[in-house]
């Protein structure tokens, strides 16, 4: 996907404008407004079934939104004209559950997109997936089965298969939910150095500290609206939404 | 070979009457051989045909079209609810009578043989059975793993030829091993129409030296043999194809 034409870096890399979403009568999205800039780390908090997951998913297009409008780099993603290969290039997806092919090794789980999507040199991705393995500190895993690592191993394998595809956005879709205490910190760690890198990161998560730490805006959700939305510091410590100050109260 | 074990089968003839004249009669001996071999390449054949008819069924029942959907699940219901032998009597003598002759150069010979009918009935019959074993194993890999190959910008056909397909075929593996013991077997039923395996060579030497119980322990022997051989190389190629570590 080329960006649109009228799009400039210094524009929203990712704009949501009154977005809403329905399965079957129950609306879970009610008009979501969210802009994030190139670069730009954003953490979306909120009680679950608040419609936090629906609306990173409408981001890369895997949930098709009922109203409102998706942009990425200016292109509308809702529209049945775009090019849905070239907006996952875009746009890579992490999940809760990792979701790696099992019947794959960890280097053929990183190198497949690259390949048979894009077509690329297998040399060069090869080259580029195990530099990528020893970044999220997996190397000497190359040739073990998904099955065979740690959840949080897992995940670091689900991150780079995702940057394998030299994404411009990230999303993580609550990806340290299904970890343990332990683990979650090398999965935290990779995905810091992935913002100090520059990357524009969006994540759903249940760890407010690390929202607290990594994020530029944090935005709360609850009942699919934004509640409120702000620079962390603001946000976690004092925060003017009495539903933002109710779940603060609970989680912190 | 024959040589080798014909002085032992003729001395066993001679003084216990047990004749088991393929063992030492070269005529017999053929005739069994060349039973085995058809046997052997008509079961091939149906095993394969109703693999491609699994695999096809089983991605034409997840078509939006709904016509489709039908004609999948009424193949299904027919071929499934009726005896195979009846299937195979119905496409021998009843599509055989009304498809094209072939000009042989003087003669004409059906354009479809015995052995053609065989592989296509009993492959239909196997195929019925195979669809709903893939539709089990495509059901069983998880639409987040499918999911994951959308969002890695995967077309549908990449997704079910790279994932869907390599991990249901693991997941649907001991019920196709079951399915292809069954279709082994089935295919005997050929006999009837005269396609020349293995019951048939051997009621052709049972009818001209009157050994029916050695023959039939023959038969039934090659079945036992023939069975376990393909049992066991399903079970390697499960073994084969284990994913490391899952499931555990």
């Amino acid at each position: 996907m080329t960006p649109s034409e009228n799009w400039t870096p210094d524009q929203p890399i990712v704009a949501l404008r009154d977005v809403h979403k329905s399965f079957g009568t129950f609306e879970v999205l009610k008009g979501i407004d969210l802009t994030v800039m190139k670069g730009e780390v954003v953490c979306i908090i909120g009680p679950s079934g608040s419609g936090k997951s629906t609306l990173i998913r409408t981001i890369n297009g895997l949930t098709p939104v009922t109203r409102g409008s998706v942009q990425v780099e200016g292109q509308e993603v809702h529209d049945g004209n775009l090019d849905k290969l070239a907006l996952r290039r875009k746009v890579g997806i992490v999940f809760q559950q990792y979701n790696l092919f099992p019947h794959r090794t960890v280097l053929q789980n990183v190198m497949m997109a690259p390949l048979l999507v894009l077509r690329e040199n297998r040399k060069e991705v090869e080259a580029r997936a195990r530099e990528l393995l020893a970044k999220v500190q997996l190397h000497g895993k190359e040739n073990a089965y998904p099955a065979e690592l740690s959840g949080g191993q897992q995940q670091r394998v689900a991150i780079a298969r995702s940057l394998c595809m030299r994404p411009d956005v990230m999303l993580f879709d609550e990806v340290t939910a299904a970890l343990d205490p332990e683990t979650v910190g090398e999965v935290l760690l990779t995905i810091k150095q992935l913002a100090a890198d520059g990357m524009t990161c969006i994540l759903v998560t249940h760890e407010m500290g690390f929202a607290r730490e990594i994020s530029d805006r944090v935005y709360f959700t609850d009942a699919g609206r934004i509640c409120e939305s702000g620079p962390p510091a603001s946000l976690f410590d004092n925060p003017q939404d009495p539903r933002t100050q109710e779940f603060l109260s609970k989680v912190l | 070979m024959l040589d080798l074990i014909a002085p032992y089968f003729e001395r066993l003839y001679d003084t216990t009457g047990l004749n088991f004249s393929p063992f030492y009669d070269s005529y017999d001996w053929s005739r069994l051989l060349e039973g085995m071999l058809v046997s052997v390449k008509l079961i091939a054949a149906i095993v394969a045909v109703s693999l491609v008819i699994g695999v096809i069924g089983a991605g034409a029942q997840t078509s939006r079209l709904r016509p489709v959907r039908w004609c999948v699940a009424a193949y299904i219901e027919i071929f499934r609810n009726t005896p195979p032998i009846v299937q195979l009597l119905f496409f021998y003598f009843g599509l055989g009578a009304i498809t094209p002759q072939v000009d042989m150069g003087g003669w004409y010979e059906p354009m479809i043989g015995s052995f053609g009918w065989a592989v296509i009935a009993i492959g239909i019959f196997g195929g019925s059975y195979n669809v709903e074993i893939f539709r089990s194993g495509v059901e069983a890999v998880p639409t987040a793993t499918t999911e994951a190959a959308e969002s890695l910008g995967f077309s549908n056909f990449k997704i079910f030829v790279y994932i869907t397909l390599p991990l249901a075929f693991r997941f649907c593996l001991p019920a196709l091993t079951n399915n292809i013991v069954s279709l082994a077997k089935t295919a005997s039923l050929a006999y009837v129409i005269a396609v020349p395996e293995i019951t048939y060579s051997l009621s052709g030497i049972w009818s001209d030296n009157v050994n029916v119980p050695e023959m039939m322990l023959l038969l039934f022997t090659y079945y036992i043999v023939l069975v376990a051989i393909i049992a066991k190389a399903m079970a390697l190629l499960e073994r084969k194809l284990a994913l490391p570590g899952y499931g555990q």
